[in-house]
């Protein structure tokens, strides 16, 4: 089990925002997490990087209890974390963002090589040496995607990569997300049912702060409780 | 980069050893303050520029700086402990007040009161050591009237071979060029870059495995080590000291001369700092205008016409008509 938390709480006053929340991720899985606005989702996802303090339970990294862990100590475990809203170094370049990404990790000799196969891989060759803060919604995504990807990560947690994004910048979103399987433990906030459809092998639906159902895209689709209070009608038309 | 570097360097020792030969005794000894400041400049800059730590009381760690080499001098008879002093004592308060602010999660406007405060705090307790009891060592602190016949710079463990005005001038140029040269390394280095990356976004950066505290405490301390520097070089050059270095006003001196060079870059703070000191020298001299007046309306027409600094607006100029990449980076 790379991810578990296990009872998981987050409480600000007398609302539970995450409600014993029990989650397991298996090694190379691609996992969606999906629900409605309020459901929890972005509440258990700052949890999982260390951003929030859950009030109770606990949650394991490899197998190493990061409940109490800062950020970055969660990041040196191999966690890259992609926010909702792009956190990035605007003002310098793709290229510099990107070696940042790998100082960490990498010998200097070997930045220059990994940056230049990370510019291609995002496909932002051309704008390398553009100021990150110069670029459109989509390109920052990328950016973002890069800078995370650069130290390799076993497990990458992205939080609405496709957020804001045209219908093609999400095509490109999925097909750099489909190149991570395999090489990578990927868990996904995201609310475009379309793009769930067309990257996750398995779906945790969110709902109150809990857990309402899990499992394949089929059996989510399915289950008339999803329907009930995420889906709606709509959930015939949502396979990509 | 090496190309820029030896360039600088060059250009640097050319415009050091020149100088001399076209101007007066005078105006050369004006330089040598006008390149102490510069290196307090430089201080304020790094961390400012660099880390995007606003220390609104950068002039406490020139303060110390200057104080702990006065008190070291007099007490040693000997500048190589007392420039040792003066790096050490203002980089060990920046140790103390670093950690707290930054281990503490103090958010940046919280940190530049702070900073504020202490610097308010020592000018107090500086001002009010007058009393004679107030000794350390031989060195009498002096209060309002501060520390007169502060000792000047020798060569290393050599009392008795002082420098010179003239070797002071050599001595705050060189130094000026070392710590410039020094902080374009460190800005290039993984540190200087993470730091750079801490600038842009603490969030990312520790996304990214950083721990930004150790960063920023880093950066901190080697700007008030340079700043430090820059107080003892301005006690040694005049021969005194006095608590108007801890001032509030100065400060905000060393944060006008930055904004007017160009933030984020490590020429704009040299290049305010000079411009700005040689145009308030020659408004004392002329007595036309009070300084402090021009030196309000300058300030004034820079914000609002080159926000973002001399340097920046002229590198802006130069894109312009010279596109080739637009990163931004030291200069």
């Amino acid at each position: 089990m790379i991810l578990e938390t296990r009872q998981l709480w987050c409480r600000f006053g007398g609302v539970a925002a995450v409600a014993g929340v029990d989650f397991q991720l298996e090694e190379g899985e691609v996992r969606c997490l999906i629900g409605a606005n309020g459901a929890g989702k972005s509440t258990f996802f700052k949890m999982l990087t260390g951003q929030l303090r859950p009030t109770s339970g606990a949650i394991s990294v490899m197998g190493r209890d990061v409940t109490r862990l800062a950020p970055f100590e969660i990041a040196r475990l191999g966690v890259g974390v992609k926010m909702q809203v792009p956190a990035l170094f605007d003002g310098i370049t793709v290229r510099e963002s990107l070696a940042l990404g790998a100082l960490r990790t990498l010998e200097r000799r070997r930045v220059g090589d990994a940056v230049q196969a990370m510019l291609k891989q995002i496909q932002l060759e051309a704008e390398a040496d553009v100021q990150v803060g110069l670029l459109s919604h989509g390109q920052r995504q990328w950016v973002e995607l890069g800078m995370v990807l650069m130290a390799d990560p076993k497990l990458v947690l992205l939080d609405e990569p496709a957020a804001g994004m045209t219908r093609g910048e999400v095509e490109k979103t999925i097909a750099l997300i489909g190149r991570l399987r395999g090489r990578h433990t990927v868990v996904v906030v995201e609310h475009d049912m379309h793009f769930v459809g067309r990257i996750a092998e398995k779906v945790t639906v969110f709902h109150r702060g809990m857990v309402l159902a899990e499992g394949s895209m089929d059996t989510i689709l399915r289950d008339s409780r999803v329907r009930e209070v995420y889906l709606g009608r709509k959930a015939g038309g949502v396979r990509g | 980069m090496i190309a820029k570097l030896a360039l600088a360097i060059f250009g640097g020792l050319a415009l050091l050893c020149g100088l001399p030969l076209v101007v007066e005794t005078y105006t050369l000894f004006n330089l040598t303050v006008f390149a102490a400041m510069a290196i307090f400049a430089l201080s304020l800059g790094l961390v400012w520029g660099f880390s995007g730590i606003l220390s609104l009381g950068q002039s406490v760690f020139f303060g110390l700086g200057a104080y702990a080499y006065a008190i070291a001098a007099i007490n040693f008879s000997d500048s190589t402990p007392a420039l040792v002093a003066a790096l050490a004592a203002p980089t060990t308060l920046a140790l103390l007040i670093g950690y707290f602010a930054f281990f503490g999660r103090v958010t940046d406007v919280y940190f530049g009161v702070i900073s504020l405060t202490t610097s308010l705090i020592l000018y107090s307790l500086v001002n009010s050591t007058s009393d004679q009891s107030f000794v350390i060592g031989k060195a009498p602190l002096g209060g309002y009237n501060g520390i007169p016949s502060v000792p000047p710079i020798n060569w290393p463990f050599m009392p008795e071979w002082t420098l010179g005005f003239e070797d002071m001038y050599y001595l705050t140029g060189v130094l000026l060029l070392i710590v410039y040269v020094g902080l374009r390394l460190l800005l290039v280095s993984p540190f200087g870059r993470i730091c750079i990356g801490v600038r842009e976004s603490e969030t990312r950066a520790e996304l990214l495995g950083y721990d930004v505290r150790k960063y920023k405490l880093g950066m901190f301390c080697i700007g008030a080590a340079i700043a430090g520097l820059a107080g003892a070089l301005f006690a040694a050059w005049g021969s005194f000291v006095g608590p108007d270095s801890f001032s509030v006003s100065f400060a905000a001196q060393a944060i006008i001369w930055v904004m007017f060079g160009g933030l984020g870059t490590l020429i704009g703070p040299i290049i305010g700092c000079v411009a700005l000191q040689a145009i308030t020298t020659w408004l004392g001299q002329v007595k036309i205008i009070d300084p402090n007046i021009v030196l309000g309306l300058i300030f004034i027409a820079a914000v609002l016409l080159l926000p973002q600094g001399i340097v920046p607006a002229l590198q802006g100029l130069y894109r312009r008509f010279m596109p080739r990449r637009q990163g931004s980076g030291a200069a």
